[in-house]
């Protein structure tokens, strides 16, 4: 039997096999889907902002791609994952409305998305399939049975990477 | 006092915000009831400040879909404003002004979109023109923007511009009456912060 646990925006949580994580109509927010296949250890974070180092920002760690992706893959250590095994997948990052042109939103899927990398590369974990960009939203799922990755989309149906 | 957040609104000062939509409320039925040629009905807004988790369960839970419209205030009075527009809505108006009616949000088409980008346009006005009528302030609104898709991905546009001001976002929820249709309608106000100070002291409230 297998448990289905909701990441909300801004939030990570990690789940061993067979449970399920998900997190809801992701917009310009990135999902982040790191696995472990040898412990068997999923986790998921959802950011909204590229860099805790932008001036003015407030708020937890969890809502960045930088503190966000160093506190889940901590948080999956501490659950007995191990960082040099960890694979991830990634999804999200559309531009949802085309023409904004306001600073702090212009482009911020794009931003978001390549802060991701950015993170991933330095922490040296490979990204193993992307679903990025675009301009419609998406609701994640993760295994941490298999580490799969299935994507729903309100218009165009579900697939898996 | 200075504004730090929405949450620093104190029960005057919503009272205000309530009348803004109020009067915005009112002239978006008359110019809707114009446009559609039918008559309009209203129901007595209610205001809220809710967090972003809280405005998508009240729209339907994060994988509704729902009509997002979204246009950027500029001027003497900044900031965003994004209508939420459930599927009776865009069916009531669409059906009004274009003649066809339509079961799902995947029938409508170019001209369909461009319909419900000039409801919001005339929509917005009225409200914008509520806060200039009140306060003497010039305000233009840009050309708006659509999308139609999950609730939850399109507020995450909002959620991002207003994560650095506020943990909760202005939230305005109209019932619009046409004919034995109701629909509801939804606003975000998302103001800078200075523009909020300034609309106030305009109004020489509490500063």
């Amino acid at each position: 039997m297998s448990n289905s646990f909701t990441v909300g925006i801004s939030d990570l949580k990690v789940v061993r096999a067979p449970d399920v994580l998900v997190t809801y109509a992701l917009g310009s927010c990135v999902g982040i889907c790191l696995y472990d296949p040898m412990n068997r250890i999923g986790g998921m974070a959802h950011i909204m902002l590229p860099s805790s180092q932008e001036t003015g920002m407030k708020g937890d760690g969890y809502k960045f791609a930088d503190t966000g992706i160093a506190l889940l893959v901590k948080k999956m250590e501490q659950t007995g994952a191990r960082s040099p095994l960890m694979s991830a997948k990634i999804a999200g990052g559309a531009q949802m409305f085309a023409s904004i042109t306001n600073s702090t939103i212009a482009n911020i899927g794009q931003r978001n998305v390549s802060a991701v990398k950015n993170i991933l590369a330095q922490m040296k974990i490979p990204i193993v399939a992307e679903d990025t960009g675009s301009n419609y939203g998406r609701t994640l799922y993760f295994y941490a049975e298999d580490g799969r990755m299935k994507i729903k989309s309100a218009q165009r149906g579900e697939w898996i990477w | 006092m200075v504004f730090n957040d929405y949450s620093d609104l104190n029960p005057v000062q919503l009272d205000v915000i309530k009348e803004i939509g109020n009067i915005g409320a009112g002239n978006a039925a008359t110019a809707l009831s114009a446009m559609l040629g039918n008559p309009i009905g209203l129901t007595v807004p209610e205001i809220r400040l809710l967090s972003c988790q809280e405005v998508t369960e009240a729209l339907g839970g994060p994988e509704n879909m729902i009509v997002g419209i979204l246009l950027s205030l500029e001027g003497d009075f900044a900031g965003m404003m994004m209508f939420l527009l459930p599927q009776t809505f865009a069916h009531i108006t669409l059906n009004a002004l274009l003649g066809v009616s339509f079961n799902d949000f995947s029938q409508i088409d170019a001209m369909g979109y461009s319909a419900m980008k000039e409801v919001a346009n005339i929509m917005a006005s009225s409200y914008v023109n509520a806060i200039s009528q009140m306060t003497g302030m010039r305000i233009h609104i840009t050309v708006p923007d659509i999308c139609i898709d999950m609730a939850g991905a399109i507020l995450s546009v909002p959620a991002i511009q207003f994560s650095d001001i506020s943990e909760k976002i202005i939230f305005i929820a109209d019932e619009f009456l046409c004919s034995d249709e109701k629909a509801a309608s939804h606003i975000l106000m998302i103001p800078d912060v200075q523009s909020l100070e300034k609309l106030m002291g305009k109004l020489g409230i509490d500063l």
